[in-house]
């Protein structure tokens, strides 16, 4: 079946769209975030008047300009990249997924950018109110459009409030309110954002330790870490437990990216969770078969966690990658061979219903086809498995080999999982201890605590990415769960396209890179201006 | 409403989006100036700082017609995007550059030396006006694609875009909105910097750029009036060329064509004031003027039984607003989003009147409390 595929295209399209998102997501976090963190120390000022507030607030602000600039060049790029390597996709399925990415520029990019010319040029050409709730403008617009890309993402996750329309040959939104209110997305906008709240404080909090460490602009921060440190305290307890409803949505919603976050081969009840773990083997999902087992050199388990964090109850079953695979019919999991077969059914039935409706539009067999695709139970038990057709093979033991090609690529989904959790926790505790040291007014005299603050600025960025790759990587092989592979999602283009702009992007944002963090750590550097008038 | 008037309504919002746009475009046509009109290094500042406040609007209009085009018309956004893929890619390059290159250019260790942001800000200038210009004349002159029963597209050309280089009638709007960049540019510049020495320069500048925009914008104008479009039958749907489509299309609609009109009058009336006056306000006519000009001309690509986005090789493959508009049920929805545009200007126009109420001087580059470019 997949001999009309070419895998080296996807393959060159799928590396060209996560090196644009990765590096989209270096920047975008850190705006998400320390726009708050300038909104709150902004708001300090007004309320004080004391000017160090505002020289502090414009110091970050700099900051955040030089950021702010190169996450927008790389936002425009992810959009038009739909249309240009991903036609196939933004056609089955542009009329659900165009929307958020409309409104994002309708209510939150112009938003952003109009505020923050105030925020940047205003100072002394609009009152001190004007500029205040500019500077809040700000930071909502960045959180709007951060809301409505990650509605379009979490659409793609869990594709909710939709009908297939066989006329048009795509999937149709039949309402809104599921698409933007479904529980996927309410949970991804917030982990997502608050990720970017705890890395923004994260930021702030190092370089502050920095300076702590040079002993310059004392001042200054100390009181950066505690805005940011209780801002990152608080976000951080929100991360977390979104985290945790974020898992029992996806045991739901997408149980073989669940499976493939613990490496769990086997189904069972009270399944323990791998707190820490080395998995033995490489390439892991492309030499699966019936008789694999997951193997570790190493692993640290707490029992029966891994049903608390899915179920919230310690002797649930949860299904392991084998059981999604070959069906479980004890625990009601349908096998990938049946889901193919009918998912195979559904894709004849469209090809039938075109032929028929050029054939005889008047025709009883035009009728009949057209009937069923309005049938709720042909598109509850077919078209719902619509992308598992592609996985079909008359040969029932290709099909079967077929089967299992379908899971994501486990060793890097653990890995990716398990590095964002443990980074998320030392996070908060790390924030606890600053705060605490803060207060008690004696930070500054520990300099290896400091050192950590500092190095623990590229960790924050480590966490955030392998949230990323966990909820992307971990979703393969689908671009819309069920619906429709990646494979499929492709612009019909030569590879050596695709392969030529992957490398032009690449020196780009090599380039691009460079300059930015020379410019920020110069920016550091130099430090905020002596005094503020 | 029917879905037929949705699917005229988002036409007029895309028409809109890319009238915005291009008005908008004085900010790249300013970028091509800096070399030519800055003799010091105050002047060059001053000219970088008034675009360097309005960029990101430019930007953000460009990021949001491609959103509502993909809302409203994912045919479109599916099969232009992937099909003329080395066109929109070389397009993206040119804003990416610019994104960066206003906020690097000036701070100490940036890597790649102000003079090198400055040449990436005129590259943006010149290829995101030209290749615009030249992709949207395909809307007229039409591309090679054919798409299939599944509604999957396939570009018929190897060159993936660049072949729309290789006519002349795509060409010629692509100078046309190069050139009247430029123009946009210059007037702008007049309007928001009082400088005695620059002014003069900025206005000998103006009628060098006009001529050549009059001049590509009539032959590109003239040719369309008298080439064969590619019209719909809307009873069946049927897409086939028929001779002097887009004049029918002006006498058939005549609003369409009076205001067409009017903008055309509107721009050379900003010129000529700019030219043969003291007037600093030659942006607001040139530029109202722009606005109603291309707004009209993207109406009538798309009203009237016409396929907006027509495909030379295969005439049934053609995009009209009818066979490639998203579902009634989305149109409505993203028709709810947009009466939310009206409050986005207001709060714009708002925003820009209380930091832009005086043309910039020297004197302000001095200013401590400026974010100087």
């Amino acid at each position: 079946m997949f001999e009309n595929i070419d895998f080296t295209l996807v393959n060159w399209s799928r590396a060209q769209f996560a090196l644009t998102a990765m590096f989209h997501w270096i920047f975008v976090p850190l705006t998400i975030g320390i726009t708050y963190i300038l909104a709150f120390m902004e708001t300090i000022y007004y309320r004080t008047g004391d000017p160090e507030w505002k020289r502090i607030t414009k110091y970050w602000m700099k900051i955040f300009g030089i950021n702010f600039a190169i996450g927008v060049a790389t936002g425009i790029i992810l959009e038009f990249e739909f249309g240009t390597n991903w036609s196939n996709y933004s056609w089955f399925v542009g009329d659900i997924f165009g929307a958020p990415l409309a409104i994002e520029g309708i209510m939150a990019f112009f938003m952003e950018s109009t505020f923050i010319a105030i925020m940047f040029f205003g100072w002394d050409k609009v009152s001190k109110r004007f500029h205040l709730v500019s500077t809040w403008l700000t930071a909502f617009g960045a959180s709007l459009s951060a809301l409505w890309i990650l509605v379009a993402n979490s659409w793609m996750q869990n594709p909710v409030g939709t009908k297939f329309n066989p006329d048009m040959a795509r999937n149709e939104m039949t309402n809104f309110w599921d698409v933007l209110l479904s529980p996927t997305a309410v949970n991804k906008f917030l982990h997502t954002i608050t990720s970017g709240f705890v890395l923004a404080a994260i930021f702030v909090i190092g370089v502050s330790a920095w300076y702590l460490i040079k002993r310059r602009e004392l001042l200054l921060a100390k009181r950066s870490i505690v805005v940011s440190a209780s801002f990152g305290l608080l976000s951080s307890l929100i991360l977390i437990a979104t985290g945790d409803s974020s898992a029992k949505e996806i045991v739901k919603t997408q149980p073989m990216k669940f499976a493939a976050m613990e490496s769990l081969y086997e189904g069972k009840e009270g399944a323990g969770l791998v707190a820490f773990g080395i998995l033995k083997g490489k390439d892991l999902h492309k030499n699966l078969d019936e008789d694999s087992q997951a193997e570790f050199h190493i692993k640290i388990e707490v029992p029966s966690m891994l049903s608390i964090l899915a179920y919230n109850d310690p002797n649930a079953y949860v299904a392991g990658i084998k059981d999604l695979i070959m069906g479980n019919e004890e625990r009601g999991i349908m096998s990938y061979h049946e889901k193919i077969r009918r998912g195979y059914e559904a894709q004849q039935a469209l090809v039938a219903y075109k032929k028929a409706q050029k054939e005889d539009p008047e025709g009883e067999e035009y009728k009949a086809l057209r009937a069923r695709f309005e049938d709720p139970e042909f598109n509850d038990d077919y078209m719902r498995y619509f992308g598992y057709g592609n996985y079909y093979d008359p040969d029932p033991e290709k099909l079967e080999a077929n089967a299992f090609r379908m899971v994501p690529p486990i060793s890097m989904t653990f890995y990716a999982f398990h590095i964002m959790v443990m980074l998320g926790g030392y996070f908060l505790l790390l924030f606890i201890v600053v705060l605490y040291l803060v207060f008690r007014n004696t930070l500054h005299t520990k300099k290896w605590l400091l050192w950590i603050c500092v190095w623990t600025i590229p960790l924050a960025y480590v966490a955030s990415q392998a949230g990323w790759i966990v909820a992307e990587v971990g979703r393969q092989p689908w671009v819309i769960q069920d619906l429709m592979p990646t494979m499929k999602a492709v612009t019909n283009i030569d590879a050596g396209a695709v392969m030529t702009t992957f490398f032009l992007f690449t020196v780009v944002f090599i380039g691009l890179f460079i300059a930015e963090v020379k410019i920020m750590l110069k920016q550091i550097k130099i430090g905020p201006k002596k005094k503020e008038e | 409403m029917s879905h037929l008037a949705l699917q005229h309504y988002w036409w007029f919002i895309i028409s809109v989006l890319g009238a915005v746009l291009v008005l908008l475009m004085f900010v790249q046509g300013g970028q091509t100036l800096f070399a030519c009109l800055a003799r010091d290094n105050d002047e060059r500042t001053m000219l970088i700082n008034v675009l360097g406040r309005k960029w990101e609007f430019t930007f953000t209009t460009l990021v949001t017609f491609g959103g509502a085009f993909f809302a409203a018309f994912p045919l479109f956004y599916s099969t232009s995007f992937g099909g003329a893929y080395a066109a929109w890619i070389i397009l993206l390059f040119a804003f990416v550059f610019q994104a960066v290159s206003y906020e690097f250019r000036s701070r100490p260790n940036n890597f790649f030396g102000a003079k090198t942001y400055e040449v990436l800000l005129f590259i943006n200038g010149l290829l995101g006006t030209f290749l615009v210009g030249v992709v949207v004349a395909s809307f007229f002159t039409g591309s090679q694609f054919f798409i299939n029963d599944m509604n999957e597209s396939f570009w018929q050309s190897p060159l993936r875009g660049i072949e729309l280089l290789f006519n002349l009638h795509n060409l010629m709007l692509g100078l046309a909105v190069f050139f009247l960049a430029r123009t946009l540019g210059l007037l702008y510049f007049l309007n928001s910097i009082s400088d005695e020495a620059l002014e003069s320069r900025i206005r000998s500048k103006v009628p060098r750029n006009a001529i050549p925009f009059v001049v590509s914008f009539l032959v590109f104008f003239i040719w369309l009036l008298f080439r064969d479009g590619f019209a719909v039958n809307p009873a069946n749907g049927e897409v086939f060329l028929q001779a002097n489509k887009y004049l029918h299309n002006f006498l058939e609609m005549p609003i369409v064509g009076l205001l067409l009109l009017a903008g055309v009058v509107l721009v050379l009336w900003g010129i000529g004031i700019s030219i043969f006056t003291k007037s600093n306000k030659g942006i607001w006519y040139t530029g109202g003027g722009t606005f109603l000009a291309v707004l009209n001309l993207l109406l009538a690509a798309g009203y009237n039984n016409t396929a907006f986005y027509p495909s030379s090789y295969d005439l049934q493959s053609s995009i009209t607003i009818v066979n490639g508009s998203s579902s009634h049920f989305t149109l409505t929805v993203m028709s709810y989003v947009s009466l939310l545009v009206p409050f986005v200007i207001v709060y714009i126009w708002y925003a820009w009147r209380s930091i832009n109420n005086k043309p910039m001087t020297r004197e302000e580059l001095k200013s401590t409390d400026s974010h100087i470019y």
